[in-house]
């Protein structure tokens, strides 16, 4: 495949002159008219409580106002894994935050002048705010009716509890595994919860026409199953699939936050009960904060086993996952994490406990890494410390057990081609491993630290892709796809590989973000599994028009199609080097036969893909038996850190980072995701800190007080590198790699601050204080 | 109701304002200028930098009365007659991905180049410490900026 003329190639992003030039308009840019009408939110103040009474009366006589909705308006359930959810809340609240009303009117100001008069009454009950006392035999229910929500057939809640989901995996005798180790490490970690910040917060707009027609405009990644559960949730009002619209305008951020349904479905359902006025709704930055979905806390308790030489014998993995109020989608980080949760090892005897409990915060979902940053993090600290104890280089022990392809994956299936081995050796000579740096600042102290990334897609076994590519009469292309480009370069990628099959270049292609009513089915854009399973719908769709220009050449210009191939725009004939019919001549117009009739027409391919191959059904007592991942993508990473031993205040120095992206369709692009990943890992470990009263109220809902990183807080240097070891059913062989590339930060962190100051922090964020203490604290010792 | 004249991407415009309302909201809402996004709406995103007599300001943080009988200038006007070189360098070096951040990024980086045609990586990380960008981690943003500054000034 040396001589592709497209794919793997830097080329710059389609949407580029539209992005810099003002001329991507969001979905809040978008304009709805005089007729639109604005909602103000009611809000939970109590993190746990019976709603005693609601009354909206004075709100609905502010002059101004048009309606005012509780969760009667609406009793319907929805959830993407789980229906464990309610449009407004109804009989009870599970978070401060929690969506109690919406006032409505045309002014803004208004709305929110009149929620303030929206009076609830609460009879408080005990909140849960830590998934450990969730998970006790006597905990207050959050649920009470768990048993009876409807979810996936892979998901085990037990009823009269607060599991909204148990995910085991078994191999072998633990007790065995543990007996024929020389050295066994057991130790907690705790990694709290996160925001996904997107600069643009959510927005949606929903408009149900005077015939009943609904149409949503979303800032979402998921535009088909928003449809979806759009139409499952409004059902009884009377709506079907083919009743609802979503039109995904571009989004600006996403990382998980924007995926499934959250705040979505206040505009799709306001909008039914005000026929012809488009309902805008708009979460504020502090409401984006506190009733958005969040990423799962978790606390890990981990015991490994090693022999002498630094083998492996048996991990015993216990995760219990704080996923708040609700585990619609949160649910499925925990499943997946249940079968993955041995990293990139091999262990011969396994035993997983994921647990998904509920708690009285924010609802948490799906989080670019799903899961694998959070149990990573214990994971590779761990291994560096079972390293230190045998006395073994922390990379050796890494080469030692990084699992192969072929090896038997925890649930019993073996692992895909995979360039983990190369993408070690590559980080360890970028990185000069086992080279001390010595700081010249007697007050500082340089350690470095290394880590292994992995992870899988986290899908249904059914989640596919569809596209089609239609050619214009000057023989450019659109590609209707409905993947969503959030910044990671899909629209781009997508017209790489129509251009490779097809030979128009990507200057002449145009790929826009979806409108389902237009555009073909896609399940979602999360899981980094976009490139792949998109990809392969976008190089069918163009294969499936190749063969259609073909088979029309041979009707009409009498050529075998089996001879005719693509070259530069043109169709060519390899028995008749004389012959070349430009795409542009025939692709809308078909080709004048000598009496003057047509053969041909327009050229619309089609394609689909859906992974065949898996299936979620396995013993629910060991995760034996099914086939839940498509394949995993594996890299390594270090970094070179500076720590101030006064202060604490730490600095990254130089980072390296390999992903094995398969095939890299666009370098540049994947290079591009391993920056801006690995600094927003670093933020999760450096700056970020959540924090919550013991009333379960978020106390830092703003980027004041909630800080990320600016342009001053990035590595002197990263250094990305690229390993393609094919993916067999990949698009050109591509796998995903967006979400991979922050997983490793928190590990590195730790593992570096063991080298260069031998203080081992267990409980993220490691900010600069924490270290600070815990160093003075081990000077003291 | 009060009437202000503003020049916006230099084109003289009256809009009637109510003493209360954010420049930031006058300008998208009534002046049909969506290039300033409101990421915070309290100063810390700088995604509603707009340029206020050639000096970087954060439009949520304005009342638009305080603006009457100046100049404005949105990324909308800098594209008017084609991109500036940061935007073009924007573009070649995969300073953005999502995009929502540009906007406010451009109009920062403006107001350096103009003041700083060569600026070094540490002003430019000064100057752009205002703007949060979720996507990219920085460094194509500063690379951009950089090599904007290559073949002499910006525009
Ligand atoms: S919206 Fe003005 S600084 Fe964030
Ligand atoms: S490109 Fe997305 S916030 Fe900067």
């Amino acid at each position: 495949m040396s001589d592709l003329k497209f794919v793997g190639k830097p080329i710059v992003r389609i949407d580029g002159k539209e992005k810099v030039s003002g001329a991507t308009h969001f979905t809040d840019d978008l304009e709805y008219g005089s007729n639109l009408l604005y909602t103000a939110l009611v809000e939970s103040t109590e993190a746990h409580a019976l709603i005693k009474h609601i009354d909206i009366s004075e709100a609905q006589r502010f002059p101004g106002v048009i309606a005012v909705f509780t969760g009667k308006d609406f009793p319907y359930k929805f959830g993407l894994y789980m229906k464990d959810r309610y449009i407004f809340a109804m009989d009870r609240v599970r978070f401060v935050g929690e969506q109690i009303a919406a006032v409505v009117s045309r002014d803004k100001r208004i709305a929110e002048r009149a929620a303030k008069l929206v009076k609830v009454e609460y009879e408080a009950l005990p909140a849960l705010l830590d998934q450990m006392e969730a998970l006790k035999k006597d905990a207050t229910l959050i649920h009470l009716d768990l048993g009876d929500y409807i979810h996936v057939p892979w998901f085990f809640p037990q009823a009269k509890t607060n599991i909204a989901h148990w995910r085991k995996t078994r191999r072998g005798d633990i007790k065995k595994g543990f007996a024929e180790a020389d050295y066994i490490l057991e130790d907690t970690y705790s990694v709290p919860r996160y925001s996904h910040c997107p600069i643009e917060t959510h927005a949606a707009v929903g408009l149900c026409d005077l015939s009943g027609r609904l149409t949503v405009w979303a800032s979402s990644q998921s535009p088909h199953t928003q449809r979806n559960l759009f139409a499952e949730a409004l059902a009884p009002l009377g709506f079907t699939h083919k009743d609802i619209r979503v039109i995904a305008p571009p989004i600006g951020g996403g990382f998980g936050g924007k995926a499934g349904v959250s705040m979505e479905i206040l505009a799709a359902a306001m909008a039914t009960k005000l026929r012809g006025n488009p309902v805008q709704v708009i979460w504020s930055r502090e409401r984006e904060f506190y009733n958005t979905s969040q990423r799962l806390g978790v606390i890990a308790k981990l015991k490994i086993g090693a022999k002498k030489d630094g083998t492996f014998t048996a991990i015993d993995h216990r995760l219990y996952w704080d996923a708040g109020a609700s585990a619609e989608y949160g649910a499925n980080v925990v499943n997946a994490i249940g079968l993955s949760a041995t990293g990139p090892y091999r262990f011969p005897i396994i035993f997983i406990d994921s647990v998904c409990l509920y708690t009285n915060l924010p609802p948490c979902g799906a989080y670019r890494g799903f899961g694998y940053s959070e149990f990573m993090f214990g994971l590779e600290s761990h291994i560096d410390r079972i390293a230190a104890y045998l006395k073994l280089d922390p990379v050796a022990i890494r080469k030692k057990n990084a699992i192969k392809e072929g090896d038997i994956l925890a649930y019993g299936v073996p692992m895909n081609p995979s360039g983990l081995h190369k993408a070690i050796e590559a980080v360890e000579k970028e990185i000069e491993w086992g080279k001390k740096v010595k700081s010249d600042d007697p007050h500082k102290a340089i350690g470095k630290g290394f880590s292994l990334i992995w992870k899988a897609p986290a899908m249904p076994p059914n989640a596919s892709s569809a596209a089609f590519v239609k050619f214009s009469e000057d023989g450019s292309l659109n590609i209707l796809v409905s993947g969503m480009d959030m910044g990671q370069g899909f629209l781009t990628v997508m017209a790489q590989i129509a251009a490779e099959i097809l030979t128009v270049p990507v200057s002449k292609i145009r790929t826009e973000n979806p409108d389902t009513d237009r555009n073909p089915y896609e399940w979602q854009t999360v899981a980094s599994h976009v490139t792949w399973s998109c990809g392969n719908a976008v190089k069918n769709a163009a294969i499936n028009a190749r063969d259609q220009i073909f088979e029309v050449i041979e009707r009409a210009c009498v050529l075998p199609k089996e001879q005719l191939y693509l070259e530069d725009e043109k169709v060519k004939c390899k028995t008749k080097p004389d012959f070349e019919l430009p795409l542009k001549d025939f692709v809308i117009n078909g080709i004048q036969a000598k009496d003057g009739t047509f053969r041909g027409g327009p050229i619309l391919g089609k394609g689909i893909f859906m992974p065949e191959f898996t299936s979620a059904y396995s013993d629910p007592e060991t995760s034996q038996g099914g086939h839940p991942n498509v394949h995993y993508t594996v890299g390594a990473a270090a970094i070179i850190l500076e720590v101030d031993k006064d202060t604490g205040k730490m600095h990254v120095k130089k980072a390296v980072e390999a992903i094995d992206a398969g095939k890299a369709i666009n370098p540049d692009l994947v290079k591009g995701q391993i920056t801006g990943g690995l600094l927003q890992g670093l933020s999760t470990v450096l700056y970020e800190d959540i924090r919550y009263d013991d009333k379960g109220k978020l106390l830092n809902p703003n980027f004041t007080d909630y800080k990320i990183p600016t342009a001053k807080d990035i590595p002197d240097e990263i250094v990305p590198i690229i390993i393609e070891v094919p993916q067999p059913d990949g698009p050109f062989g591509a796998r995903g790699v967006g979400e991979h590339t922050m997983i490793p930060a928190a590990p590195m962190i730790a593992n570096a601050l063991q080298d260069a100051l031998e203080i081992r922090v267990k409980t993220m964020p490691i900010t600069q204080e924490k270290v600070a203490l815990t160093y003075l604290k081990n000077k003291e010792k | 109701m009060h009437k202000i004249k503003i020049t916006l991407n230099n084109e003289k415009r009256l809009v009637d304002i109510e003493p209360h309302e954010i420049l930031l909201d006058v300008l998208r809402e009534k002046l049909g200028v969506k290039s300033p996004k409101c990421g915070c709406d309290r100063g810390d995103c700088g995604s509603c930098s707009v340029l206020l007599n050639g000096k970087s300001v954060r439009s949520c943080l304005i009342l638009a009365v305080e603006v009457d009988g100046q100049e404005i200038v949105t990324v909308e006007g800098i594209s008017k007659d084609g991109l500036s070189k940061v935007q073009e360098s924007m573009i070649d070096n995969n300073a953005f991905q999502c995009g929502f951040c540009a906007p406010g990024v451009i109009i920062s980086a403006t107001e350096l180049l103009n003041n700083n045609p060569h600026p070094t990586r540490e002003e430019i990380k000064e100057a752009l410490s205002g703007n949060l960008c979720r996507c990219t981690g920085y460094l194509p943003i500063l690379e951009a900026v950089e090599n904007a500054t290559k073949e002499g000034n910006n525009e």
